[in-house]
């Protein structure tokens, strides 16, 4: 865009609910949007993502609770009121009009009466300027998609909200879209939300995610925060994958936590812990796949002290090419992910092989262990249909 | 055997140009005998060509009053039966209330009934209610029994419309009646535009219905009926067959603004 006439807006929620007869879908919220911002709601489907959106666009109605916009309360403004765009999971574009006439159409519902530098300049933006007079079925899916976000970002709104928009693309065209959509926001400076049930897609683009999960917000923050320090067994499982092993509090000394686990002795900072840290309390300790080390039990003596460590027999292997992925079993009959990088394989880790596992002390993390060990395991790879 | 196998490579042809004959046919009976110069009242038997029935399409009395009669019928229980049943599809298909099943089903009625009972019944509704029979009554009939054409068309269409186009468009900045105008009534038109050119048709048709609602009023269709029992007037073909040339046109221009619309 050559010429912003207005830049990003931040969207404020003030204890914004929604109710369906005895159903909750969204749990109130309070949420602050920085303007300018690629903000992210994560979430399997039926969390309440898509929801919380439709309620900043103004398609779906509050039971409770305020939306400001750049500061101006809109929680009583009718859609087509609100200085927000949206681009529809299934893209939506009116199959009546062509290219030209589905982009120029928000301009024209504001009286805009020359529209055809604009529009011209927007498809270019989205490299469809020879397809202006075609029928948006006569399109491919990535171009439609294009097409659906050249529609919205023509108005200049304050917040563009974008639902599912890669949900129907094949891997490497939402890949591509990834870093375009990413491209474009930088270049626009428009806030935008985008909601998705990709943990990928969300940590990719987003600076900031909201974990959703039941109609509430599980955790929020930057996508290497949620990961490497998750607050929940959900987000632990959610994004990505972690090991949690049920462990006791044995001890505290300074800044750490002493604890053992399937009997072996485990060290996790007490800031890295979200559970209370009471001795003889039980926590949840996590670690990630990728962050743990492979070594053949007779090296043992070669693992530095300060690390983490148990022992496991390895249960299974695949190379993945990267890396190669192992399942090691634990004395107690705890499965735990590995992923070693394809550096230097060692030829003696292979299924069956006594193995140590060790890691470092500060990539543990502690979970409450009231949780559900196994919440968002099941639910992360999984498609939305709608 | 060359025979044969030339059969079997253009059967498809072969029955489609049957089909078609068969089709056409009546048509062109009717077209031939529009030419003809009858010796008698009635026009069954080829005499001789003669174009005086094309250049005096009005010469029989009473003709060309019904034909004027059964237009204006036609047209005003198309827009009728056209914007009631419009309406009437957006509310099944859009919206859940209390008596929906009930009229969900009672709208079939029109087509699933016989005609003839359908007629007798309003005949004696009307005068019941001391109705006088006429242009307004055959009307009332007309639009009563095309709704439910109207209906069909109107709702299939509303009902595969993805709800998220109203949405986009009022995201789009368009008020709700500019949200119908722009986005709605376009995307509907195909089915509103069916049901319409079905009323017109079987309006401008209707015998049975008419003939029981019509008192003293004759229709197009009445009027060749009454007089085939008298003897068939050339004119009646000269009708039949612009009737049937008009059709075609429409058609044909339908498949050439589609096909131009397919090539940009």
């Amino acid at each position: 865009m050559t010429q912003p006439t207005t830049t990003g807006g931040d969207v404020r929620l003030d204890g914004i609910s929604k109710t369906y007869g005895s159903f909750t879908a969204v749990h109130p919220l309070d949420l602050h949007i920085p303007a300018g911002s690629f903000f992210a709601l994560l979430g399997a489907s039926g969390c309440g993502k898509t929801t919380t959106l439709r309620m900043i666009a103004g398609l779906e109605e509050p039971t409770t609770g305020t939306i400001r916009l750049a500061g101006d309360d809109v929680t009583a403004l009718p859609p087509h009121r609100r200085p927000v765009n949206t681009v529809f999971q299934s893209y939506a574009l009116f199959p009546h009009l062509d290219i030209y006439e589905n982009v120029a159409f928000g301009l024209r519902r504001r009286g805009i009466k020359s529209v055809k530098r604009q529009v011209g300049e927007m498809l270019d933006l989205v490299q469809l300027g020879d397809f202006a007079r075609r029928r948006p079925q006569q399109l491919s899916g990535g171009q439609q998609q294009r097409v659906a976000l050249a529609r919205a970002l023509i108005n200049h709104p304050r917040v563009l909200l974008l639902d599912e928009p890669l949900g129907a693309l094949d891997l490497k065209l939402r890949r591509q879209m990834q870093l375009e959509l990413k491209r474009i926001q930088t270049e626009v400076g428009i806030t935008f939300v985008h909601v998705t049930h990709d943990q990928e897609e969300a940590m990719t683009m987003a600076d900031t995610v909201a974990v959703m999960n039941g109609g509430r917000v599980e955790q929020l923050g930057a996508p290497a925060e949620l990961y490497e320090s998750p607050g929940t067994t959900f987000v632990a499982n959610f994004l990505g994958t972690s090991n949690l092993i049920e462990a006791e509090i044995t001890d505290k000394s300074g800044g750490e936590l002493l604890l053992t686990a399937a009997g072996g002795r485990l060290t996790l900072p007490a800031g890295r812990c979200g559970a209370p840290a009471r001795t003889g309390a039980a926590v949840l300790v996590g670690v990630r796949p990728e962050k743990i080390s492979l070594t053949p039990a007779e090296d043992t003596g070669a693992v530095p002290a300060a690390r983490n460590r148990m022992t496991g027999r390895i249960a299974d292997s695949s190379f993945i090419g990267v890396s190669t992925q192992y399942v090691v079993a634990t004395p107690d009959g705890a499965e735990l992910a590995v992923y070693e990088q394809n550096i230097e394989r060692d030829p003696r880790l292979v299924p069956g092989a006594e193995v140590v596992l060790h890691w470092s002390p500060a990539h543990t993390f502690g979970l409450d262990p009231a949780q559900d060990i196994d919440a968002g395991t099941d639910i992360s790879t999984e498609g939305e249909a709608a | 055997m060359d025979l044969i196998r030339w059969i079997r490579r253009n059967l498809v042809i072969l029955a489609g140009l049957a089909t078609l004959a068969y089709l056409i046919l009546p048509n062109v009976i009717v077209l031939v005998f529009s030419f003809n110069k009858p010796n008698g009242r009635f026009n069954y038997a080829w005499q001789r060509f003669s174009t005086d029935a094309w250049t005096d399409p009005c010469g029989v009395p009473d003709l060309c009053g019904s034909l004027s009669l059964s237009l204006q019928l036609a047209v005003w229980a198309t827009l009728g039966a056209t914007v009631l049943g419009t309406m009437i599809a957006f509310a099944l298909a859009r919206y859940r209330f209390r008596a929906r099943p009930a009229v969900n089903s009672l709208i079939f009625l029109p087509m699933a009934m016989p005609e003839v009972v359908m007629a007798a019944s309003l005949a004696t509704l009307f005068l019941n209610m001391g109705v006088g029979f006429g242009f307004w009554t055959i009307l009332i009939a007309h639009i009563m029994f095309c709704l439910s054409f109207v209906v069909t068309a109107v709702k299939a269409r509303v009902m595969s419309m993805d709800p998220r186009l109203e949405q986009a468009a009022q995201d789009l900045y368009a008020s709700p009646a500019q949200t119908f105008l722009r986005v709605t009534l376009p995307i509907a038109a195909p089915g509103i535009a069916a049901g319409a050119l079905l009323s017109f048709a079987l309006s401008f048709d209707d015998f049975i219905i008419t003939n029981f609602n019509a008192g003293s009023t004759v229709t197009f269709p009445m009027f060749v009926w009454g007089s085939a029992q008298r003897g068939t007037p050339v004119q009646i073909n000269v009708i039949g067959t612009a009737m049937f040339a008009v059709a075609v046109l429409c058609v044909l221009a339908g498949q050439l603004a589609g096909a131009r619309r397919k090539r940009s």
